[in-house]
């Protein structure tokens, strides 16, 4: 057996003897340290908590609220970098058509990018562990719908499922989409996307831990088994679930973006990255490079940080991912 | 006395690790005439495998052979250039893995891959290398070998593809073949005959062969002569019947399960103590010393060296009444 | 072998049904297809009228039948923007959209293959570890942007190639083939590339860790031990064991080459079955939309089906053993 897996079981064994230290322990040992070893990973985790912090702090670092016509001026339209020969001050990395600043537009549209990702990410989750609790409960026909439907939607691409359900959404919902709407209905087709990897890991514990006698103990003593199984099984799922969600964040970021580019998403009212981009695209060719590339260079950082940091995560904590 | 088929000259194997280098192999020296079986037995980690692939030249990265040398009759081998040694691998050694299920590719028909290594080695068409392989599947015993050449591994049972494993093995006829624990992933009854089929063709061919085994009583049957070996060197070399019936070195005497006369208490010695030293943490001097029964303050210091004792060859103090000296 | 098949055939056949039944839900009930055909001043009566003449009144289960019934036969109603067939439309595009996923998937089999053993033989060469870190870059870049990026380096910045469309196309029956004229292949490349390069970059990591999987096993030492040649070890038997996970991989991947075409063909406004998808959801024309999600579901249940058939005949273990998974 190699050292590990050895120290997988040690660490399965501890998550199960003690689950509300799990997190603390678990952070101060092993992962801690591999973290530090971990050059590529230090820089992507600050490059992500970066990410966070320009979002959350958009409107108090940007020079101009983009998305206020009252705060855009047309004669300062199409300004390159302020590095660049016609750079004006403040706006450090140009302007866009309309007289909008690029760094303000990727500020705001930082955080609606990550708004999605993140509730697209939680939403999928939870999805995904009720319905894994639910199959790996239930079993039997309850299972096997669950998991069929599970195995049909694995074998489509997510973005295929998205524009399906914005499509369908839009039909629905006809002119009364407006921008909040439009970003549930986001979160709403990245959750219904993704949920399939945590329902497949959350259900595989719970038949593991069905069958052990403290569950049939507990019942004896009138405790309701689920809450008890729920009290072992997300403690021993919740390594491989925050490698999935960290991976998923990534992967519903790229998703959303992918859905505003195609004009399916973010409408320009309240642009994402995605929709930034699909924007500037439109100015390529006029050589005014700067609209498109640093939107697009702000999504791929943050997706590349995101992604090394899920590379690590799962290295680090070893689960059996594939 | 012609020359050895092989011979190995304190041979000596060494891997890099992190915590430093590991002397897997050190010093052990041998020799196989024409048409003999080497019995090489111990236990596992003793270094009997190492031994086997640095002859065939397959240690891999991090290992390498840092010291000695190994002929093939005559030819120096230890030091050639890998596209040389290549052409020596399947052509003058042969060798015979202890997994057949595992050692023949399963995507390829068993006649394919006997081709494949027949034309490597031999200046055959095509048609007569498909001769050549049938010849030799019936020659290992495999029945209608027209019919079963175009068949996969999966199709053979695993005595079934030992067979063809050894038919591989022979296809250029070898002066050499190894045998890695050749049946100890068969049932017991297939054991014996593959032995007999191995101690057949080294007797019909004139080959050497080169038997690694922990199984004492596969050794017995086969081997002409045994080499003991542990911790990565020979403790006791000698014929067979000599070493089975009258092991010199305490280690062996365990190892057959022979009771001492030199002590009083009998039943100690049917099971060795301990276990061997892992190769991080061999004790200095005679490897074996901590296990020893007989051991005494020498032990613990200098390392005993091979003294011929008959036709035997043991590594022990207990048989170096003059330590100064040699006892030739 | 016919029992495994068979199995397989009956479980593409419920996918199929699982797939009409969303695709026909969304036809009947997300928009309402009498609304999408009539004016605003279409009186109550005629619009009653219509409904009964599209069978609307029937029981849903009916309807259902119907729509199968029509979608076996490629009918699939009328497109609300187009006023026109969707099977028509969808037939149209077709020869493009598979034209530049098959040139998609040889760039991504053929560079990914070549990338993935190299790596895997020279593990330790600067060049692999290059390698590395563009399968990385592959993964983390959505195709969007390498599309984008490539428009920029060789359109915009160098003018070599073509941004858009699919150049001069010849007509060979119903079939359009970009393949035969030097502005079809220039207009090919960049969207193939794109399009491409994820699987690229998976079939890169699959071939390399199959590959040193594969070089660790004991017929791979039993070869070497063999005195075969190392290009005998290296290209016909590792590679051959390492090509049948990575077989089955890149032909399941193809149909989710097809469905990323929608963002590839949205960049370089390629006009293939994707880019009318994507104005189809832009435009809640449900019809096409509808008719989208059982076309590719078909061929990704084909495809799957071929794989699992061609799965046994590269793997001679699955042809008399059909029961084993692997």
């Amino acid at each position: 057996m190699s050292e590990a897996v050895v120290r997988h079981k040690v660490e399965d064994r501890g998550s199960r003897a003690a689950s509300p230290g799990w997190f603390r322990r678990t952070l101060d040992s092993d992962l801690f340290y591999s973290f530090r070893r971990s050059k590529i990973t230090m820089i992507a985790a600050g490059v992500t908590l970066l990410f966070f912090l320009l979002a959350i702090f958009a409107s108090a670092l940007a020079v101009q609220n983009p998305f206020d016509p009252a705060q855009l001026q047309l004669m300062n339209s199409r300004i390159s970098p302020l590095w660049t020969a016609d750079g004006q001050s403040p706006f450090l990395l140009g302007t866009d058509e309309q007289g909008r600043d690029v760094f303000s537009a990727i500020l705001y549209g930082l955080r609606i990018s990550l708004v999605v990702g993140v509730l697209g990410v939680l939403f999928s989750g939870a999805l995904g562990i009720l319905l894994g609790l639910t199959a790996g409960y239930f079993g039997g026909a309850v299972d096997g719908l669950i998991m069929r439907v599970a195995d049909v939607q694995l074998s489509f691409p997510a973005i295929l499922i998205a524009l399906l359900i914005n499509g369908i959404a839009k039909s629905v919902l006809g002119n009364r989409l407006d921008e909040m709407s439009m970003l549930g209905v986001l979160v709403l087709a990245i959750g219904l996307s993704f949920w399939v990897q945590y329902a497949r890991t959350v259900r595989g514990s719970v038949m593991v831990e069905k069958n052990k006698d403290y569950v049939a103990a507990a019942q004896l003593i009138g405790l309701p088994a689920p809450v008890i199984m729920l009290r072992h099984v997300l403690p021993n799922t919740m390594g491989p679930i925050l490698v999935i969600a960290t991976i998923n964040l990534a992967l519903a970021i790229i998703t959303e973006a992918t859905l505003s580019f195609l004009g399916s998403g973010m409408p320009e009212t309240m642009p994402s990255l995605g929709t930034l981009i699909r924007i500037g695209n439109n100015y390529l060719f006029a050589g005014e490079w700067w609209i498109v590339a640093f939107p697009g260079l702000a999504l791929a950082a943050l997706i590349l940080s995101i992604n090394l940091l899920g590379d690590w995560l799962r290295d680090a904590l070893n689960p059996k991912l594939r | 006395m012609t020359e050895p088929v092989l011979s190995v000259r304190n041979l000596q194997v060494e891997f890099a690790s992190r915590r430093g280098t590991l002397r897997a192999i050190d010093g052990v020296s041998f020799d196989i005439a024409k048409g003999e079986v080497l019995g090489v037995v111990g236990e596992s980690g003793a270094g009997k495998s190492v031994t086997g692939l640095s002859v065939i030249g397959l240690i891999d990265p991090p290992g390498r052979i840092a010291g000695g040398e190994i002929r093939l009759s005559g030819l120096r081998i230890d030091n050639l250039p890998p596209e040389e040694m290549r052409r020596i691998r399947g052509k003058r050694i042969g060798m015979i893995f202890q997994d057949p299920l595992t050692s023949l590719n399963p995507l390829y028909r068993i006649g394919d891959q006997i081709v494949e290594t027949i034309r490597t080695h031999l200046n055959l068409s095509e048609q007569a290398a498909r001769r050549r392989a049938i010849e030799l599947l019936a020659e290992v015993g495999i029945p209608a070998p027209e019919k079963r050449i175009d068949g996969y591994p999966h199709e053979f049972s695993g005595g079934m593809r030992q067979r063809v494993v050894i038919a591989l093995a022979i296809c250029a006829e070898p002066e050499l073949i190894i045998a890695d624990e050749p049946t100890t992933a068969l049932d017991v009854s297939v054991q014996a005959q593959i032995i007999s089929l191995i101690k057949r063709l080294g007797r019909d061919h004139g080959t050497a062969v080169m038997l690694v085994t922990h199984d004492m009583g596969v050794i017995a049957e086969t081997s002409d002569r045994v080499a003991v070996m542990y911790a990565g060197r020979v403790a006791e070399i000698g014929p067979v019947q000599d070493v089975v019936k009258n092991p010199l070195h305490p280690y062996a005497k365990g190892l057959m399960g022979a009771i001492p006369t030199l002590a009083g208490d009998d039943k100690r010695l049917v099971q060795i103590p301990g276990s061997m030293p892992r190769l991080s943490a061999i004790p200095r001097g005679c490897s074996f010393n901590p296990r020893c029964a007989f051991a005494f303050d020498r032990c613990r210091v200098e390392r005993p060296e091979p003294l011929p004792r008959g036709a035997q060859s043991v590594a022990c103090h207990l048989y170096d009444s003059v330590p100064t000296e040699s006892a030739a | 072998m016919l029992a495994f098949t068979l199995r397989r055939a009956i479980q593409a056949i419920g996918v199929m049904i699982a797939v009409g039944i969303i695709s026909f839900s969304m036809f009947r009930f997300a928009g309402d297809p009498v609304n999408q055909m009539v004016s605003m001043d279409t009186s109550g009566a005629e619009r009653a009228a219509i409904r009964k003449s599209l069978g609307l009144d029937d029981p849903v289960i009916v309807q259902f039948g119907h729509y199968v019934a029509n979608a076996a036969q490629f009918k699939f109603g009328v497109s609300y923007q187009f006023r026109l067939p969707v099977s028509q439309l969808l037939l149209e595009r077709m020869p493009a959209t598979l034209e530049l996923a098959i040139c998609a998937s040889i760039f991504a089999m053929v560079c990914g293959i070549l990338m993935g053993v190299y790596s895997a033989l020279r593990r330790d060469t600067w060049l692999a570890h290059a390698f590395q870190a563009i399968s990385l870059i592959g993964v983390s870049l959505p195709t969007f942007l390498i599309g984008i990026l490539l428009i920029y380096l060789f359109s915009v910045t160098l003018g070599w190639l073509p941004s858009f469309g699919r150049g001069e196309v010849v007509r060979i029956g119903w079939w359009t083939t970009g393949l035969l004229t030097l502005s079809g292949l220039k207009a090919l490349i960049m969207p193939s590339i794109t399009l491409g390069l994820f699987q690229m970059t998976l079939i890169m990591r699959l071939v390399r860790a199959e590959m040193l999987e594969v070089m660790r096993t004991d017929y791979i030492r039993f070869a070497r031990a063999r005195g075969l040649t190392t290009r005998a070890i290296h290209f016909g038997h590792a590679l051959r064991n390492t090509l049948v996970p990575v077989i089955t991989v890149a032909g399941l991947q193809f149909g989710s080459v097809i469905a990323f075409a929608i963002i590839t063909e949205t960049v370089f406004q390629w006009p293939g079955m994707g880019l009318l998808f994507v104005q189809a959801v832009q435009n809640v024309d449900i019809p096409i939309m509808a008719a989208y999600l059982m076309m590719v579901s078909l061929i990704f249940v084909t495809i799957n089906l071929a794989v699992d058939i061609l799965y046994t005949i590269v793997d001679p273990r699955l042809r008399s053993t059909v029961s084993r998974a692997h």
